[in-house]
């Protein structure tokens, strides 16, 4: 069963188009993440999705019922702001039952879905407190728990990690990936962090100057990305792009290959020099200059390589990625 | 007492400013009130002098009560403030709302065109406002007055708000719309609350020149039955002989209704200051 189809969606804000031509299907209780750069139009999907944007053309379709017209709050969907969004004039109780009142459910009803919520997020001694009087993360767990009481068959996220600190993003983030296994709900998430897209995704979308750039899972993306720029965006150190000019004389294309498939070796074929060297006790990153380019190097373990170090540095060609010139793969 | 954020002598200097600053803008009312407990003489004989045995007397309170139908004076004018105060917040907020929020072709022009009444004073219409009145009948009724004091107070009220409203914060808004909230409900139950100090600074405004003004009931309702409390006050103020201590007695009762109003007002004003922000 799909939850959500999107089926040509295009959308304009005056002459600027911001999506364009976007065909998808979510399937029941799949973790599906949208990911791109600022302003790729990522955050005006979701919004299209959840009726908060109207879409200039193309049908959006939630568990197989067309819902172009109908209101947001009649989708069978919650969503998670990125600024929390929480109604800071309301305590957490209020601010987590206001659309169940919405929605004329009955008190048991109302007290039985709190009390799940907030046992599942940890939440029983904040009930009466305020928005101001919560922390950053707590007010995320509100944000969620609102969104959990309407027991939507869609959870909508809009970057809901980014005004959270390092420590803390990384502990949501498994609680989130822990929820979705509890709830067994479809959720689309929207990120411009290339980590979180990896570890939360059964599906990434990979989306750029609103086009959809490439579909599918984190590791089909990882090892067989379709073009230049989803090469480029997922993985971190991101790839190296040189022209393939300087193994094979003549060849007009462009190899990509990650940081982490470069390695040193005596006969290796490129030779650059060590610019700078980020020891990092499980991987060393060398940054080096090779012509004018700029390359990096993920070494696995501790290496001590000095700066201005000349090095000679190999790759595999089963480890390489080949592009012509419009950013396709070739090879 | 010393702690880690205060310099004394700047504190000192601080403080002695407002103190100042207090002393300058409560003597006024302070004299008006003093003087209106003294005998006649004694107010021209010493103005700053406090009531003593001597020279006490509350002929002037008694002289208010006496003539002229000073509690439906005081009724008028609170009726009249009152609900202008409450058109010109309610009319100003939709307003205002509708302009920060909804993307609509002349959105701008419309803003400009209604803060147009900020820069020309409404006074300089009081010939036609007064024809309109006649010809529809409501001279010497308080609506005559109601209608222009919302028509004077709504362009600032608009601007103020709309400024305010676009501080709020579009993903509450939306959180409200996924919430189930109608467009109405999330004006009156989101927006409003988080804008309470602006409406509180637009109410403050408005308040002080609609209860003190004189223009317009004097033109618009003079009759006896709508006279407010500024108008009636002027029975006592003579072309040749003016009773100052019924004046003084008259003001000093005035004034209490405002300082109420006001210190409901001003303490919306800074709990919505002090209160949580949206992140």
């Amino acid at each position: 069963m799909t939850a959500l189809s999107l089926k040509g969606l295009n959308k304009s804000f005056g002459k600027v188009q911001v999506l364009k031509d976007i065909n998808l299907d979510v399937d029941d209780g799949e973790f599906v993440v949208f990911v791109g750069p600022s302003g790729c139009g990522k955050s005006t999907l979701l919004r299209v999705i959840a009726g908060l944007e109207e879409a200039s053309s193309g049908d959006v379709l939630i568990g197989a019922e067309n819902v172009n017209a109908t209101p947001p709050s009649k989708r069978g969907i919650a969503m998670v702001f990125q600024s929390y969004a929480l109604y800071p004039h309301l305590n957490v109780r209020n601010n987590m039952t206001l659309a169940l009142k919405q929605e004329k459910q009955t008190k048991a009803v109302i007290e039985q879905r709190v009390a799940k919520a907030t046992q599942m997020l940890d939440l029983q001694d904040y009930l009466e407190r305020f928005p101001s009087e919560l922390s950053g993360g707590q007010r995320q767990r509100v944000a969620i728990g609102r969104a959990i009481v309407r027991e939507p068959k869609l959870f909508l996220f809009d970057e809901p990690l980014s005004n959270l600190d390092a420590a803390l993003r990384m502990n949501t983030r498994v609680e989130i990936a822990n929820l979705h296994r509890a709830l067994d709900a479809s959720m689309i998430y929207v990120t411009h962090d290339q980590t979180e897209a990896m570890t939360l995704a059964d599906k990434i979308v990979v989306l750029n100057e609103g086009r959809v750039e490439q579909v599918g899972s984190p590791m089909q993306l990882y090892n067989n990305p379709s073009n230049r720029f989803v090469a480029g965006f997922i993985g971190a150190p991101s790839m190296n792009f040189l022209p393939a000019d300087l193994i094979h004389k003549g060849d007009t294309r462009t190899l990509g290959i990650r940081p982490e498939d470069l390695f040193l070796s005596d006969d290796g074929v490129l030779s650059a020099t060590a610019l700078h060297v980020e020891a990092l006790g499980a991987d060393t990153n060398i940054i080096a200059q090779l012509g004018e380019h700029q390359i990096t190097i993920r070494l696995f373990g501790q290496h001590s390589v000095a700066d201005g170090e000349s090095l000679k540095i190999g790759f595999t060609d089963e480890k390489s990625f080949y592009f012509d010139s419009n950013g396709s793969r070739v090879h | 007492m010393r702690t880690a954020r205060t310099h004394f002598p700047s504190a000192v200097a601080m403080h002695g400013a407002l103190l100042l600053y207090m002393l300058i803008a409560l003597f006024p009312i302070f004299v008006i009130l003093i003087n209106s407990f003294k005998k006649r003489k004694s107010i021209f004989r010493e103005p700053l002098a406090l009531p003593n045995s001597d020279s006490f007397s509350l002929i002037g309170y008694k002289t208010v009560m006496e003539q002229g139908d000073f509690f439906l004076y005081f009724q008028n004018s609170m009726i009249v403030t009152v609900v202008s105060l409450f058109f010109i917040l309610l009319f100003g907020a939709m307003a205002a709302y509708a302009l920060s929020e909804y993307r609509f072709r002349g959105n701008l022009l419309m803003g400009l065109y209604l803060a147009l009444g900020i820069m020309i004073p409404i006074r300089i219409g009081t010939v036609a406002i007064l024809e309109m009145m006649v010809a529809t009948g409501l001279v010497n009724t308080l609506w005559a007055l109601i209608l222009v004091y919302i028509a004077q107070g709504l362009p600032l009220a608009v601007f103020i708000l709309s400024e305010f409203m676009r501080q709020v914060s579009d993903d509450l808004k939306n959180a409200g719309r996924m919430d189930g909230l109608s467009e109405y409900q999330i004006f009156f139950r989101l927006v409003l609350p988080l804008v309470r100090p602006a409406m509180a600074t637009v109410a403050v405004f408005n308040m002080i020149p609609i209860w003190n003004d004189l223009w317009f009931p004097l033109i618009l309702a003079p009759g006896e039955e709508v006279k407010t409390l500024t108008l009636g006050s002027q029975v006592f103020i003579g072309q040749y002989v003016t009773n100052w201590n019924a004046v003084l007695s008259a003001l000093s009762m005035a004034v209490i209704p405002v300082l109420i109003l006001y210190v409901i007002f001003s303490r919306q004003l800074i709990r919505g200051i002090t209160s949580g922000a949206v992140k």
